[in-house]
């Protein structure tokens, strides 16, 4: 009889799911088993398959091996529709509503109340549905507001009331608050509650901890694509969680660098303005330092780096190469001051993915292997790519293989290696391991290191905290487009880290 | 260093390169077995007369659609090339030039290049779409054409303008040499790879410190200049200039371009491949007349074959 009782206990049971992207796996035999009205919070580090297991269970990709259950019932999710049918609802991180259209018409979309046999929408009625799930659920939002009206919180508990308005059962939250602020959250926990007492489950995926203690009940880890625990909020402290979503000592990761930083500084920004992204951005780099920007996304990181490689304009401010004022205007004037640009997204901003690795690596340096500036010099081209290939060890069967058939880990070697030929002084590194797999991960730390014990003067952005504690010499916390914080390492401190990213961190 | 191989990971990645050349061997050789008349030295020297002026225009297509645009005003450019230069390639009565011949040649090259420039720069630093630029340009040289000859096309010009379109010495050597200078620049200079680059991911290559503008500025001017070439080729072969002149062209090349193998999106494609799309088109409206196809039913053949080309393509790629 017991086994009976665990199928009907479970709203939810994914088992032994197994996926792979191009021959890389991204999870491994992993289990999610969700009760009816609880929050199921999904921990992980980036890149450890939270996103992959949500976007199989909302149809959005298709497992490769595993079962899903759906109270007590196997069930097959081949296309978003089908998940929504099934009582499946997700709400992504970037919003993405009709914004022509109002609150009222972007529930109703696709299942609009009609007048009998003719096809016209009755707008009335309509309205008064909306009205009537907005006073269920204690919204106070007008169903005529044009969404593009309608504040980013707002538009959040309209995609909810949307998800509640199919009879979903289950409702998967992908950062929810990553965009809104304190009170907005407290208002949003309150919704949740609500739902909860509906017998609706909600799957939470989030990285701000306090938030998970707050409202989850039970909570599931992974880590590296495999199912590592799952245990009742209650039960699991900080600590415990972290050392779980971690699960191997830092210093196992991330190489001891023998040469300090010199005390040259190379590389300053001071009072770097961008009305509405940053403001008063200042912070000097010495030669050999590895240098962490950290925060949380959204916090303009990305924005003052764009900047300062001459991405986007600034409204004021300065930056000097070695106390020099230097005017960039365009990623051409930053490459010339040896200023190297690793950017966030490899697949928007990195790379061609339609090119071969050759054309890739010599793109930032093609003057350099052009006769008279113009005529290709091909001998000289494919000497230096096979080169780079075997001192990055990239993967690759060849150098003129296509680049979108690499793995995640290879490609980004390629990022590094087109810029690493142009023998940069300065490097910017945007999250340099976002989705890549531990093997690779290790590899990029160790070339890191080795370009800064070389004399490199390195500025890494990340948001992954141990990689941030593991690599940095110093690190500025930016919250709000502000700098809210800087640590030296022998003052590295996790907590600080995060409470200054969150705006909460005072020095008394 | 690493042997120089060449890893086929099966017949389809190799046919998706080559499936082209085939087809286009396969075509011509059916043809040549079928009716003699096709592989007489008139037959050929005809194609090349026909394809001659498609043959120009596609090079240039093939850069504008390698950076993922289009060039819809090419015909409408040819026109007002051909007006503008024939207007000064005129000879009083015993066929002496008022003008030297550079004059006309310089003239119909610059107007297409001054053309492709304007369409260049609105793309490049305005950020207008292609297709909505080039569909202007397309109204506004036709019209620019029409205004400048009054309605009228140029007749009496000079022997020597005549003499480029003559025979197959005269656009074949004009064909020859753009088809090499097309190579080259898209397969052997920095430019060339710049145009891959933006085509393939115009935000990486901004960010690699390409100048995206210029590149997408020279392949607007450098479409525009060829179609000013094609209208002074154009217009010696027929040896009049009219402002009526190049209408549809446009979608000759384009079809020549996807049919070669260079997509829409971008990116992908290569000189070689537009060159045989324009001799398939060529061989193919040469064989149905040889055949005694109707010109209606010719029409009917050739879009099925271009969308038949692209979805191959497709098929060979996924």
């Amino acid at each position: 009889m017991a086994a009976q009782r665990s199928t009907d206990e479970f709203l939810l049971k994914m088992e032994g799911i197994s996926k792979a992207f191009s021959g890389v796996p991204a999870l491994h035999e992993v289990r999610l088993e969700v009760r009816k009205g609880e929050v199921h919070a999904l921990m992980g580090e980036n890149g450890a398959g939270k996103s992959t297991l949500m976007r199989i269970l909302s149809g959005i990709v298709q497992r490769d091996r595993g079962n899903i259950e759906l109270g007590g019932r196997s069930v097959e999710i081949k296309s978003p529709r089908e998940a929504l049918d099934l009582g499946i609802a997700m709400i992504h991180q970037e919003l993405n509503p009709v914004r022509a259209m109002t609150a009222a018409e972007n529930i109703f979309l696709g299942k609009e109340p009609c007048y009998p046999f003719t096809g016209v929408v009755n707008r009335k009625k309509q309205r008064e549905m909306t009205l009537k799930l907005f006073r269920d659920m204690d919204v106070t939002i007008n169903p005529d507001k044009k969404m593009a009206e309608l504040s980013l919180a707002e538009m959040q508990l309209v995609e909810i009331v949307k998800a509640v308005s199919c009879q979903s059962r289950i409702i998967i939250m992908d950062e929810p608050t990553s965009a809104i602020t304190g009170r907005e959250v407290a208002r949003l926990f309150e919704i949740i509650r609500g739902l909860k007492t509906r017998g609706i489950a909600i799957i939470y995926i989030s990285h701000k901890m306090d938030e998970i203690f707050q409202i989850s009940d039970t909570i599931t880890v992974l880590r590296d694509g495999r199912y590592i625990e799952t245990r009742p909020a209650k039960e699991l402290d900080h600590d415990t969680l972290v050392k779980l979503m971690v699960g191997r000592k830092i210093s196992d990761m991330f190489p001891k660098r023998t040469v300090a930083p010199q005390s040259e500084v190379i590389f300053e920004v001071d009072h770097l303005t961008r009305r509405g992204l940053f403001e008063n951005i200042s912070f000097k780099v010495k030669k050999g330092e590895v240098f962490g920007v950290a925060g949380l996304m959204g916090a303009g990181r990305s924005e003052v780096m764009e900047t300062v490689f001459g991405l986007r304009p600034a409204d004021a401010g300065a930056v000097r190469v070695h106390g020099r004022d230097v005017r960039i205007k365009s990623p051409a004037d930053s490459i010339r001051h040896r200023i190297a640009f690793i950017t966030e997204d490899r697949q928007l901003k990195g790379l061609n993915l339609k090119a071969t690795v050759r054309e890739n690596i010599t793109l930032v340096n093609l003057k350099n292997f052009s006769l008279f500036g113009q005529l290709l010099q091909f001998k000289k081209e494919n000497a230096v790519v096979d080169s780079e290939i075997e001192k990055l060890r990239i993967k690759t069967r060849h150098r003129n293989q296509i680049v979108r058939t690499l793995s995640g880990g290879n490609q980004q070697k390629v990022v590094l290696a087109k810029w690493l030929i142009t023998e940069p002084e300065i490097i910017i590194l945007d999250e340099p391991t976002r989705g890549i797999d531990i093997g690779a991960k290790a590899e990029i730390y160790k070339i890191i290191a080795q370009l800064a014990e070389q004399g490199a003067t390195i500025i890494m952005i990340s948001s992954e905290m141990e990689e941030i504690l593991g690599m940095c010499d110093r690190v500025i916390v930016l919250y709000h487009g502000k700098i809210t914080a800087e640590f030296a390492r022998e003052a590295f401190n996790q907590e600080n880290i995060i409470k200054a990213a969150m705006g909460t961190w005072s020095a008394n | 260093m690493p042997a120089q191989t060449t890893n086929w990971r099966s017949a389809g990645d190799f046919f998706s390169k080559y499936g082209i050349y085939f087809a286009f061997v396969i075509l011509a050789g059916t043809l040549a077995i079928w009716k003699p008349s096709f592989r007489t030295l008139g037959n050929i020297d005809d194609i090349f007369q026909q394809v001659s002026v498609n043959g120009i225009l596609a090079i240039g297509m093939t850069l504008v659609i390698i950076t993922a645009g289009i060039d819809l005003s090419v015909g409408s450019v040819l026109a007002l090339s051909a007006v503008v230069a024939t207007s000064f390639a005129k000879a009083n009565d015993q066929g002496v030039p008022y003008h030297p011949l550079i004059m006309p040649l310089a003239l119909g090259v610059l107007t297409g290049l001054a053309c492709g420039a304007v369409n260049g720069v609105l793309i490049a630093k305005r950020r207008l779409a292609p297709f909505i630029v080039t569909l202007g340009m397309m109204t506004v040289a036709r019209g620019l054409a029409l205004v400048y000859s009054q309605g009228r096309p140029e007749i009496s010009l000079s022997d020597a303008y005549d003499a480029i379109g003559e025979g197959l010495a005269g656009p074949g050597g004009i064909v020859l040499a753009t088809v090499l200078a097309g190579i080259f620049i898209l397969h052997f200079t920095r430019f060339g790879r710049y145009v891959y680059a933006v085509g393939g991911n115009e935000l990486a290559a901004k960010v690699s410190g390409v100048n995206t503008d210029r590149v997408l500025i020279g392949v607007y001017a450098i479409a525009g200049a060829l179609a000013g070439v094609a209208g002074i080729v154009e217009s010696s072969r027929v040896t009049s200039g009219s402002p009526s002149a190049g209408g549809g062209y446009e979608l000759n090349a384009i079809a020549a371009v996807v049919i070669g193998g260079t997509s829409l999106n971008g990116g992908i494609g290569t000189m070689g491949g537009t060159i045989v799309g324009v001799l398939i088109i060529g061989v193919m409206n040469n064989g149905l007349d040889l055949l005694q196809v109707s010109s209606y039913w010719q029409q009917v053949v050739k879009g099925a074959i271009i969308v038949c080309a692209v979805l191959l393509d497709r098929k060979s790629r996924s």
